[in-house]
């Protein structure tokens, strides 16, 4: 190679791994579990697909464990599309995430939505080739996983429950709880990051700049265009629709219109054209309805 | 007077370009409207999904206006999925483009994100861009570069970032690291 191979980083740096995240911006991340239906989201204008044997709303219905997917469901997917593929692995189940990096697959998603696999610790993430993307329902959270090396945060809400309310409730707290931090002193920050279990250089982090280290996404819930549009007006900067696309009647249509409301969110008009003529949508869950133990969001620590 | 710069505002990674202009000392715009394009110095086409980003130009229909904005002779770069959209053809997972800048652009060339690197450009680059070290996110090859077409800097001895007349191609990410100088280069 040339004579400034010395001066090389590979993917294993920090930066390139928010490099992709920030490449995602503005953008749709669908859940897809075959070729076809990649295919389908590609077309559609996603910015990557996220590979599932079964989606969120179907691992709800059907119960069992479930496991990083099926490696020839990836391949397959992965010969299929352009986009990067992403895949889901159990948390703390770092030898999934050997086998993933292994197989090149772009984004690694540390997911509550499978069967944890470790009931105290989350993966070490940094080492790894492939970034990877974790789940956080506040601030504390999501510093925690970024500390373990995550490169992209997204809100857990409620996967494959089609209901918007707890990725709203999640987006508001992470960055409600960015607000309180910018407001302290200094001084308090430690005693803060000792409060919140979060790593207090990330804390200081925060307070200087208002913002995550890392790109800040929502999923769990999103079933419409309005709600995917609702995501980013609270400050959501991409979103991923799960089960809201393959469980609609119309999964082409919806998809395109979940990525013609992502772009526009910031016009009404647009998103009023992209919720025109859709089919239904996905079958939705009120929470109430929803036991403590059956809340994914509460799987992660 | 500070300088009014777009940027392809459908997808990407439009707030680190936004950044880095800032830096630089222009105002940045974002495009999503022919309208948009009014009274703009410069243009950039970000990185992001070069899929997601052709089918948003489709439907705002921004084919021709871009193609009347780079034939007013005022610069536009496109880096990584933008440098995509500028060539006249694409190879591996195709994709429509502008077709203004003549060269090939090889799609995911060097593998998944997994193969993703950092480094500096060679060697004998443009003056001005020595020891730029450049970030490459599931980048593309530029192949088949045509005779008007100008090579500034290589990476590992391929091209990384060509100019034909006020057309500028990075198939790397200036925008993701703190040095400006190519966006400075470009208001220049």
């Amino acid at each position: 190679m040339s004579e400034n191979n010395e001066g090389r980083q590979d993917a294993q740096s920090y930066e390139l791994k928010i490099g992709l995240a920030e490449m995602m911006k503005g953008g749709v991340i669908m859940d897809v579990t075959t070729p076809d239906q990649a295919k389908i989201a590609e077309q559609s204008g996603a910015t990557a697909v996220m590979a599932l044997e079964r989606v969120p709303a179907d691992i709800r219905a059907e119960g069992g464990v479930a496991r990083m997917c099926a490696i020839q469901i990836i391949e397959g997917i992965q010969k299929e599309v352009s986009i990067p593929v992403m895949a889901k692995v159990r948390i703390g189940h770092f030898v999934e995430a050997l086998v993933l990096d292994a197989l090149g697959v772009d984004f690694i998603d540390e997911s509550e939505v499978l069967t944890p696999a470790d009931d105290t610790h989350h993966i070490d993430k940094a080492p790894f080739r492939s970034p990877f993307v974790c789940g956080a329902r506040n601030l504390g959270e999501a510093l925690r996983r970024i500390g373990e090396g995550a490169a992209m945060i997204r809100t857990k809400g409620e996967a494959g429950s089609g209901n918007i309310v707890e990725a709203v409730r999640h987006l508001r707290q992470v960055n409600g709880d960015i607000r309180a931090i910018q407001a302290l002193r200094v001084e308090e920050l430690a005693t803060q990051a000792k409060d919140m279990g979060a790593p207090v250089n990330l804390v200081r982090y925060v307070h200087e700049h208002g913002k995550l280290p890392v790109p800040n996404f929502a999923a769990g819930g999103i079933a419409t265009p309005a709600d995917a549009a609702l995501c980013m007006s609270l400050g959501a900067e991409a979103v991923f629709v799960g089960s809201g696309i393959f469980k609609s009647e119309d999964p082409e249509s919806r998809a395109k219109a979940c990525v013609h409301a992502t772009t526009h969110w910031q016009e009404p008009v647009e998103v009023l054209n992209a919720s025109r003529g859709l089919g239904k949508a996905m079958e939705g869950i009120e929470m109430e309805t929803l036991d403590e133990s059956e809340r994914l969001a509460n799987r992660g620590w | 007077m500070t300088p009014s710069v777009g940027i392809l505002a459908i997808q990407g990674d439009v707030a680190a370009h936004a950044r880095a202009l800032a830096k630089a000392g222009a105002r940045a715009v974002p495009v999503l409207r022919e309208k948009d394009l009014d009274g703009l110095a410069a243009l950039i086409l970000p990185g992001g999904e070069s899929t997601t980003i052709s089918k948003g130009m489709d439907r705002l229909a921004l084919w021709e206006p871009l193609r009347e904005f780079a034939a007013s002779g005022r610069p536009v770069l496109g880096t990584c999925a933008g440098a995509i959209l500028l060539a006249r053809a694409v190879e591996h997972h195709p994709v429509p483009t502008l077709g203004l800048l003549d060269a090939l652009a090889v799609r995911n060339a060097y593998g998944t994100q997994v193969d993703s690197f950092s480094a500096p450009v060679d060697k004998g680059a443009k003056k001005g861009l020595e020891g730029l070290r450049c970030v490459f996110i599931r980048a593309p090859q530029l192949e088949e570069l045509g005779l008007e077409v100008e090579t500034l800097a290589r990476v590992e001895g391929r091209p990384v970032l060509i100019r034909q007349a006020n057309l500028w191609a990075a198939t790397f990410h200036p925008e993701l690291t703190p040095d400006t100088r190519l966006h400075e280069l470009l208001l220049s």
